[in-house]
């Protein structure tokens, strides 16, 4: 059970981490990523295995709902299983010494564990509900992420938004998930038969890719992830880039076999993913800010995925693949350039920033290795675009997908020209710029020199992993990655793009501008804001509508409501008892009466003393009914209870006022009315209830073995003491509770703080 | 007999559910008492009447000879009296101590508002 080893490791290394931190200072992510790092060089080392037979593990753990601890490393969860702890150690080194000298630093790297763990399982998990339950707990680590700066309002308003819209989607998501183990008699993934001719299809189809869209922030929903750069840089450039927003795409490419190959796949994805597109590269190349510019295009690239996986297809899947390994190394540097960026000069304003290159080299020719990759110059990035480029070129929407394809490049070449070389370049405007320390400066030059690096052996790179992961999405996968095609289409409209992206990043300054003036938020989130707040609203109304806080209301809703289901049930009933003989004797009528004389006098009586005196008589009738019936014991109890209660009553009269305020004689009318009609329902449902008789009392029993088997003769103490002992128990706890309860009633005034409870 | 337990636990509700609609603290918990009463009488009810037969095993025999009152709803009443008689000694002192806190013995001076 390695996998679940693993996975348990982290989550423990998570609890660890704050002591670490205290220990190590801003050097605790160098010791706490080398777990991260050993479980990078397991899986690696498990790629030839991979390769030929992928390991699978189960452990069952609740197996009379399918649910076990399945866990299987085939291709794709290899790519992604390397990211998440490759990545991931290197954001935990870059992150304690981002934090250097805060407090906070251990909960961050707790929180990062955390969330490493939980996309660790999710992407190794082989169960459909346990991948669930770690799809919901990345959605739970981001929320703390991201609200991580916990006292700034926009902080939490991101952590709020992203949970609500990935966790609105998880709901859909686990609904499609379950649905689909129904449809597919199975919840193992790797046993999932392809559902595309089921005619459940469409139904969960729907809620999948509702659950995969808004995790991977797809348009309408792409709203949150800009948000969401509120959480430390670390954070954004781990979770919001590299890994966690891949999550809906991941489930997409690893449901692929089982939901893709149908028209509605392909034209939901194209035109989703497509929209994304458009709209995350558009909004790109109007920030300011540098993170929200990387997170824009961040929403484009989850889109290009996205539309790749639609498309279909060998050539398809080994793009989306290339571009995914490609996108989480340059945006990670990227992101974590950009955290060095501020943390070097204090702004992520890129009209404020220039001619850093002097100043902060290192970090300058990371970001300058992860720009060319974005271009799509650098070979990772430029196999991957080609390949993207021919696989849709090849497909039967060609139109429509190189055209999403070219204006998402375009706006790459544009972000990458004005991240990666602009603000390097030209005259320092940061007199106070400086390189950060070694741990600042590691993780991006280590993710740019892969970037370039892995693409100048796509073969081998292929061999490695990358065969197995499209195989994992395109069954019988017999594509090959190869930097050079020759001159084609594709290789046009990549160089056509990347010129148009840096001519227009000429622009940049005026579409920077032109977006700095308008702060309206976007329609999407407007959408959201209103629904949060309709919510609310509808809450509100609701409360006040139901809870009035009177009893009086509470009262009559029940009363009425029991009348209703009473009468329901008993109009239906054929009585037996008019015909049942009106046998009484003259001394019950007496007791009848006497009864009746009590209720009424209680419910007249304007002295407490009386009304209690009155209950007391009542009970008595009561005691008696018992005693007529053959009931000696409750008779008994019911007497003592009597007493108590009349004793009780008068001690804490003396404290009380007298009765005041009597209603109005209208109110009184009515409630007599409605206390009638209640009355007489009882009455009637007692006379249904003694007729009514079905199958045998299980009493039989008791009074059978009373005698022989707990040698008591009165019935209904061996049943109280003996048969139902346990009971009697209770009985007594809640009385002694009860009795404590009233000690510190009563003595709570000798202390005197009475005034302020409210 | 049945039709005067009837009409006995209808009063009972009723009378019960009266006091309860009334504004003050004390009159609910009688009428609280009153419904407590009822139900225990209606549960008594429905298992069958027989008048007094109880269900003691007399001296040299082994079980008792049939009619006799069913002991287990016996049983459960017996144990719903002292419940009930628990929670209404524990409402009584919670009456007395809010009493205390709010000055006043009228339910619609502790809603807010």
């Amino acid at each position: 059970m390695e996998p679940l080893i693993a996975v348990t490791a982290i989550f423990a290394l998570a609890l660890l981490a704050p002591q670490t931190s205290r220990l190590l200072a801003h050097r605790a992510g160098w010791l706490l990523s080398l777990l991260p790092f050993g479980l990078f060089a397991w899986m690696a080392s498990l790629s030839p295995a991979v390769n030929a037979d992928p390991p699978k593990w189960n452990q069952p753990w609740v197996p009379e709902i399918g649910l076990n601890l399945a866990f299987r490393l085939d291709g794709l969860a290899l790519l992604f299983g390397l990211l998440i702890t490759g990545i991931g150690g290197l954001v935990l080194v870059y992150a304690g010494e981002y934090m250097k000298g805060d407090p906070r630093a251990g909960r961050l790297l707790s929180f990062l564990l955390f969330f490493m763990g939980s996309m660790l399982g999710v992407v190794l998990a082989d169960n459909l509900i346990l991948l669930f339950v770690f799809w919901e707990l990345t959605s739970v680590s981001s929320f703390l992420l991201i609200g991580f700066n916990s006292d700034e309002e926009g902080s939490r308003r991101g952590a709020i938004q992203a949970l609500v819209v990935t966790g609105g989607g998880g709901l859909a998501l686990l609904a499609g998930l379950v649905w689909m183990g129904q449809a597919a008699q199975t919840y193992e993934i790797s046993n999932l038969p392809s559902l595309a001719g089921h005619p459940a299809y469409a139904g969960l189809f729907a809620l999948v890719a509702i659950g995969c869209f808004t995790k991977s922030a797809q348009f309408p929903f792409h709203f949150w992830l800009p948000n969401a750069m509120k959480a430390p840089t670390p954070v954004s450039a781990y979770l919001h880039s590299a890994t966690m927003v891949k999550a809906g795409v991941y489930l997409l490419a690893r449901l692929s076999p089982t939901l893709g190959g149908t028209q509605i796949w392909e034209v939901t994805l194209t035109a989703v993913g497509g929209a994304t597109m458009v709209v995350g590269g558009g909004l790109a190349l109007i920030q300011y800010d540098l993170k929200r510019i990387l997170a824009y295009t961040t929403v484009a690239a989850l889109g290009t995925l996205v539309l790749a996986l639609g498309i279909g297809g060998e050539k398809a899947a080994g793009a989306a693949m290339a571009f995914l390994l490609a996108h989480a190394l340059y945006k990670g540097a990227l992101f974590l350039v950009a955290g060095a960026v501020d943390h070097g000069t204090g702004t992520r304003d890129i009209r404020a920033l220039s001619g850093l290159a002097r100043q902060m080299p290192i970090t300058g020719f990371a970001a300058l290795l992860a720009g060319l990759s974005m271009l799509g110059v650098a070979p990772m990035g430029f196999l991957a675009k080609e390949m993207a480029f021919e696989a849709a070129l090849s497909s039967p929407l060609a139109a429509v997908q190189a055209g999403a394809l070219s204006l998402a490049a375009v706006a790459f070449a544009w972000v990458a020209f004005v991240v990666g070389w602009r603000i390097f370049r030209g005259t320092p405007s940061q007199p106070d710029a400086h390189e950060g320390s070694p741990g600042l400066w590691l993780g991006p030059m280590v993710l740019g020199l892969l970037g370039v690096g892995l693409g100048c052996a796509p073969a081998w790179l292929e061999g490695f992993v990358g065969s197995a992961a499209a195989n994992s999405v395109m069954p019988d996968y017999q594509g090959h990655w190869s930097l050079w095609h020759g001159f084609n289409l594709a290789l046009g409209l990549g160089v056509g793009c990347i010129v148009l992206g840096l001519v227009g990043a000429r622009a940049s300054e005026r579409a920077v501008a032109w977006g700095a003036e308008r702060k309206a938020v976007v329609g999407c989130e407007r959408a959201y804001d209103a629904a949060i707040a309709g919510a609310n609203r509808l809450a509100e109304t609701f409360t006040s509508l139901v809870q009035s806080g009177r009893l009086r209301v509470y009262l009559q809703t029940t009363i009425g409501t029991t009348l209703v289901l009473l009468a329901a049930a008993m109009l239906r009933w054929t009585p037996d008892f008019p015909n049942r003989p009106f046998d009484v004797r003259p001394h019950e009528v007496l007791l009848l009466i006497a009864m009746l004389a009590g209720v009424i006098g209680a419910a007249h009586s304007k002295s407490r003393l009386s009304a209690v005196v009155i209950l007391g008589v009542v009970g008595f009738g009561v005691a008696l009914t018992y005693v007529l019936l053959g009931a000696p014991d409750l008779a008994m109890t019911q007497i003592a209870v009597e007493i108590l209660t009349v004793i009780l009553f008068v001690l804490t009269f003396i404290h009380l006022p007298k009765f005041q305020r009597a209603s109005t004689l209208p109110t009184r009318l009515g409630d007599a009315a409605v206390a009638t009609v209640f009355g007489a329902a009882m009455g009637f449902l007692c006379l249904v209830a003694s007729e009514q008789r079905y199958g045998e009392p299980v009493s039989a029993y008791f009074v059978e073995n009373s005698y022989p088997l707990a040698h008591g003769r009165n019935i209904v103490n061996v049943i109280l003491v003996d048969f139902r002992g346990l009971d009697t128990m209770g009985e007594i706890t809640v009385l002694a509770l009860a009795g404590l309860g009233v000690v510190a009633l009563w003595s709570a005034k000798r202390s005197g703080g009475g005034a302020s409870t409210r | 007999m049945v039709w005067l337990l009837a009409l006995a636990i209808g009063a009972l509700y009723a009378g019960g559910l009266y006091m309860m609609l009334r504004k003050t603290m004390v009159k609910l918990l009688i009428g609280l008492a009153m419904i407590g009463n009822a139900a225990n009488l209606l549960i008594f009810t429905s298992s069958g009447i027989v008048r007094s037969k109880a269900p003691l095993v007399p001296k040299g025999a082994k079980t008792v000879e049939p009619p006799f009152a069913d002991p287990l709803t016996q049983a459960l009443i017996l144990t719903a009296i002292v419940i009930g008689f628990a929670v209404l000694a524990f409402a009584l002192a919670l009456v007395r101590r809010t009493y205390e806190a709010v000055g006043s013995g009228g339910l619609e001076d502790m809603t807010e508002e």
